[in-house]
């Protein structure tokens, strides 16, 4: 990474006059011009006039700026941030599946169909599930396509009292955003110390009126929810179904799957445990399962496998609806496809044990220098609550600002909200021993300096290509465009 | 060696399964219970190496065909500049979280700052966040936030000439939200304005959804819409595809408040459904009722001007079940490829794409209708790049025969209606073999 600041826009290396397309002509005579004027735009858009080497330096210079997988250590708790093959992007790229219309006739695309329908199948494998759509387009999605087939569920019952779904008050914050989309209440359950679901926590809230449980396991600090066998059963006995938050699948694949532990509904996020890049937010995908007895709930559309062995696109009015324009991020479920190809049932039963190696590896080896609140076997990302010695007023921000300056991402702080000074390792599979130990010294080395210089690492980052910017000012006063940038540079 | 992306080797293994106090892998899992384990290996295929990865793709894409393109409701076959592909696979990019260090993250931060920018302008209104998933997700957010700017209000009106894919969307999340949702009837292709008059006088409207080019691919005339909707107190919603807003009045111009729909037809390859982006920009007084990420400038401590995650007060992670989305992430590299796609055409290439496909489309709906086998089906509407045909013959036998000739003729709207868009990549020997294959047809007799 280039710790020089960049810091251009497109917009200033504007000149009138130049540009950086040519297109094709086809001849045709009639003229857009022919139109009514009023269906016209007045203005032209304010966009870039560049030339194409102009815009290519400018792209590459920026991207300098930024920290990728590919650049180092990423161990951003609760992401997955693992290795993303370069083949996966070549298969991605495929000219043919590129200019494949999603409204193709369906004889024309059986290819294409047959992969999505492999998925479908594999991760279902996978996730000890019936039936998968790989439709929503990231975790999120997922989540929320999930609580719609539970809500259809309990309609097709007839049973329309269920409008609360339990959510341990460690969750993902998408998890109660997401059942507030779908319509439905949300109600807290606590954690124990350990953070795990405090079944006689759970008991009472369990009456007619609730539509699921949204669980992820392990949990958001890393740790097995041993008592899933009775949570899962109390749920059922009490009518409602349990979902299965994919964000922590990666210490399990290979070990033991969501549908045996007695979940209902899952997704995955194929951009962590299946190595699809996050591409700095996206595109991901989270396709959803479901256990047998409710395939009939998944979206529309859905890739169906008919009697003679060919495929089929299919609408169908008992699905919960449609959540997607299409059959979803097709691209980057085919990375995922790549990937568990790559690594077949062999290699694909290693990454569960490799991930909860590192993360136990990095936890034993850092729990002198710093507050290890839930001891014990964690999975793939453990949680401490800051730095051990409290004493020095360093925080989880500031370790986490200094290990930019030592060439490494921080960690994800402040969450979980279950402790004050969170910070959440995930290593992954496939980070080496000698990157673990590397960064092990260096968190070390920071744990020292909080002692021997406190103010050096409050202060830090050092050698970052921006410093400290000022996130209160950002949201006091928006600028969101260029165009307000340049109308506040002219007043 | 145990696989090429795990990097631990045996010896790795027991130093590290002796720092934690164990003796084997299965250690780890101590904890679970165990009839939960899973005692045997997937029921999948082994490991494979690249050259066979390969070839299991090259084998299943090889069965696919790929034909020229005519389809789009919604969706278009563009060109994709190599310089767009080029940037996308700069791993700083491609492998990058969400910027949320912003110390290390400027890249991503700067390209979405001018993804805001160039979205914004090219929808006439003030703000854009950071992208959506695709246009009809977004067109589902841009009805929540009509719905919750409103507070008490909780009636939405779609006009039927929206997309079919992006109503079924919005049904979905109108349904499942509790949002009352009611369908302005279409009239000769285009948006009843008594309808929706007569609709809004009902009352109780948070937000009117409408769309141009709509899904007859008709440019509506809206003038007095956005006056009729403001003053029932309802917010007004455009959908249109990014690459028409080169060249067509924009949401803006039309006095929307809100701005959503895909940004495919920016040069996005059709990829059998994505991933493409949808964009959602809005009037500055919606921008805290946004929802997703949204990029703003500030300052660093030396003085430089830099980009930060900011607002981040209206999202999920902060205001969990009070958030009005759950949308946690944003489309980012997608947004990246906007940024570069209108950077190389800027404005006059923009505008060129269009005047490309409105020629290439008047030539081909003039020229088929010459062939006798197809009529406009709404003459005299004004339309872009996309028109709908009637046809003597089937649209089945219609699409047969011109896949068979390399043809993607359009997409089947009924059985004698069909849906034609061209864009900058149909050559004019590519328009006149189409109406070759429509002139042999031998149908000549409509059935029903």
């Amino acid at each position: 990474m280039n710790r020089e600041y960049y810091g251009k826009l497109i917009f200033e290396h504007s000149r009138k006059g130049r540009g950086g397309y040519r297109l094709p002509s086809n001849g045709c005579t009639p003229s857009i011009d022919e139109l009514p004027a009023m269906l016209l735009r007045g203005d032209a858009p304010e966009l870039p006039e560049v030339d194409e080497p102009t815009v290519v330096r400018h792209y590459n210079n920026m991207s300098t700026n930024n920290f990728g997988v590919d650049t180092g250590f990423y161990p951003l708790g609760s992401c997955t941030m693992k290795y993303n093959p370069k083949i996966n992007e070549e298969i991605a790229a495929d000219p043919v599946i590129a200019s494949l219309h999603p409204y193709q006739p369906v004889a024309t695309v059986q290819g294409v169909l047959e992969l999505y329908y492999t998925l479908q199948q594999m991760l279902s494998e996978i996730g000890g599930m019936s039936e998968f759509t790989l439709n929503p387009y990231a975790g999120a999605h997922g989540e929320l396509t999930g609580l719609m087939i539970i809500r259809a569920y309990h309609a097709g019952r007839g049973d329309d009292k269920r409008v609360k779904v339990i959510v341990p008050d460690s969750a993902h914050g998408t998890n109660p955003a997401s059942a507030a989309v779908a319509g439905l209440k949300v109600v807290e359950v606590k954690s124990r110390e350990d953070g795990t679901v405090d079944v006689d926590d759970l008991r009472p809230l369990l009456d007619d009126t609730v539509a699921a449980v949204m669980m992820t396991n392990p949990n958001t600090l890393g740790i097995f929810e041993r008592n899933i066998p009775e949570i899962a059963t109390l749920v059922h006995d009490a009518g409602a179904l349990l979902y299965y938050d994919g964000a922590n699948l990666n210490p399990l694949v290979g070990v033991s799957r969501p549908g045996d532990m007695g979940f209902d509904v899952m997704h995955i996020n194929l951009h962590k445990t299946f190595s699809t890049p996050h591409g700095g937010g996206g595109p991901g995908a989270g396709p959803v399962g479901v256990r047998k007895g409710l395939e009939h709930l998944l979206p529309n559309p859905r890739v169906v496998k008919r009697t003679d062995g060919t495929l089929d696109i299919e609408y169908s009015g008992d699905a919960l609806g449609q959540v997607t324009g299409t059959l979803g991020n097709f691209a980057v479920a085919m990375r995922a496809l790549s990937y568990i190809l790559s690594l077949g049932a062999g290699g694909l039963k290693m990454v569960g044990r490799l991930a909860t190696l590192n993360a136990n590896y990095v936890k034993e080896a850092l729990r002198d220098a710093y507050l290890l609140p839930v001891d014990g076997v964690c999975k793939h990302e453990f949680v401490f609550d800051g730095l051990a010695d409290k004493s020095t007023g360093v925080t989880t921000l500031n370790v986490a600002k200094r290990l930019l300056d030592h060439g490494y991402h921080a960690p994800t702080i402040y969450f979980p909200l279950l402790f004050h000074e969170s910070l959440m390792i995930e290593p992954t599979e496939t980070e080496s021993k000698e990157t673990l130990d590397d960064f092990i010294r260096v968190m070390h080395d920071i744990a020292r300096e909080a002692a021997e210089s406190p103010e050096l690492v409050k202060s830090a980052p050092h050698n970052t290509p921006v410093r400290h910017p000022d996130d209160t000012a950002a949201a006091l006063h928006p600028v969101v465009t260029y165009k307000e940038l340049s109308d506040n540079a002219q007043e | 060696m145990l696989h090429r992306y795990l990097p631990h080797t045996p010896e790795d293994i027991a130093a590290m399964l002796d720092k934690c106090g164990m003796k084997s892998l299965d250690e780890l899992y101590s904890d679970v219970p165990e009839e939960l384990l899973l005692k045997r290996d997937y029921d999948l295929p082994d490991e494979m190496s690249e050259k066979e990865v390969r070839d299991f793709f090259r084998s299943l894409a090889d069965n696919n065909r790929r034909l020229t393109c005519f389809a789009g409701a919604g969706y278009y076959d563009h060109y994709t500049p190599a310089v767009v592909k080029s940037v996308l696979q700069r791993s700083e990019f491609l492998t990058a979280y969400t910027p949320y260090q912003p110390e290390i993250s400027q890249g991503t931060l700067q390209y979405i700052f001018e993804y805001q920018s160039m979205m914004a302008s090219l929808t006439g209104l003030d703000v854009s966040n950071a992208s959506m998933y695709d246009g009809a997700t977004a067109t589902a957010e841009a009805m929540l936030m009509t719905v919750a700017a409103s507070r008490k209000r909780n009636r939405v009106l779609i006009s039927d000439t929206v997309l079919p894919q992006v109503k079924a969307v919005i049904a979905t999340y109108a349904r499942y939200h509790g949002v009352r949702l009611d369908l302005i009837p279409e009239c000769y292709g285009a948006t009843s304005r008594q309808h929706l008059d007569e609709m809004l006088a009902e009352g109780d409207v948070a937000g009117v959804i409408v769309a141009s080019p709509n899904r007859f691919g008709i440019l509506e005339d809206f003038s007095g819409v956005a006056d009729a909707v403001h003053g029932a107190k309802a917010l007004l919603v455009m959908n249109s595809p990014a690459s028409a807003l080169g060249a067509i009045k924009s949401p803006g111009e039309w006095g929307a408040d809100i701005a959503a729909g895909d940004a495919q037809s920016l040069g996005m390859p059709l990829n059998f459904g994505g991933p493409y982006l949808g964009y959602l920009c809005a009037v500055k007084s919606l921008m805290r009722k946004m929802p997703g990420r949204i990029v703003g400038a500030t300052v660093d401590d030396s003085g430089k001007r830099v980009f930060v995650l900011t607002l981040q007060a209206r999202e999920q992670h902060i205001r969990r079940e009070k958030a009005t989305s759950n949308i946690c992430s944003n489309q980012g590299l997608m947004a990246l490829f906007v940024s570069v796609y209108l950077s190389l055409l800027g404005a006059k290439g923009l505008k060129e794409v269009n005047r490309l496909g409105y020629a290439g489309a008047h030539y081909l709906a003039e020229r088929l209708a010459a062939t006798g086998k197809m009529e406009l089906t709404y003459p005299g509407t004004s339309y872009l790049n996309e028109f709908v045909m009637t046809t003597v013959d089937k649209v089945d036998d219609i699409m047969a025969a011109s896949v068979a000739a390399g043809i993607l003729p359009g997409v089947k709207l009924g059985d004698h209606e069909i849906m034609i868009a061209v864009t900058e990549m149909q050559s004019r020997a590519d328009l006149d073999r189409y109406v070759e294959v429509i002139s042999s047809l031998s149908g000549d007799v409509k059935d029903n």
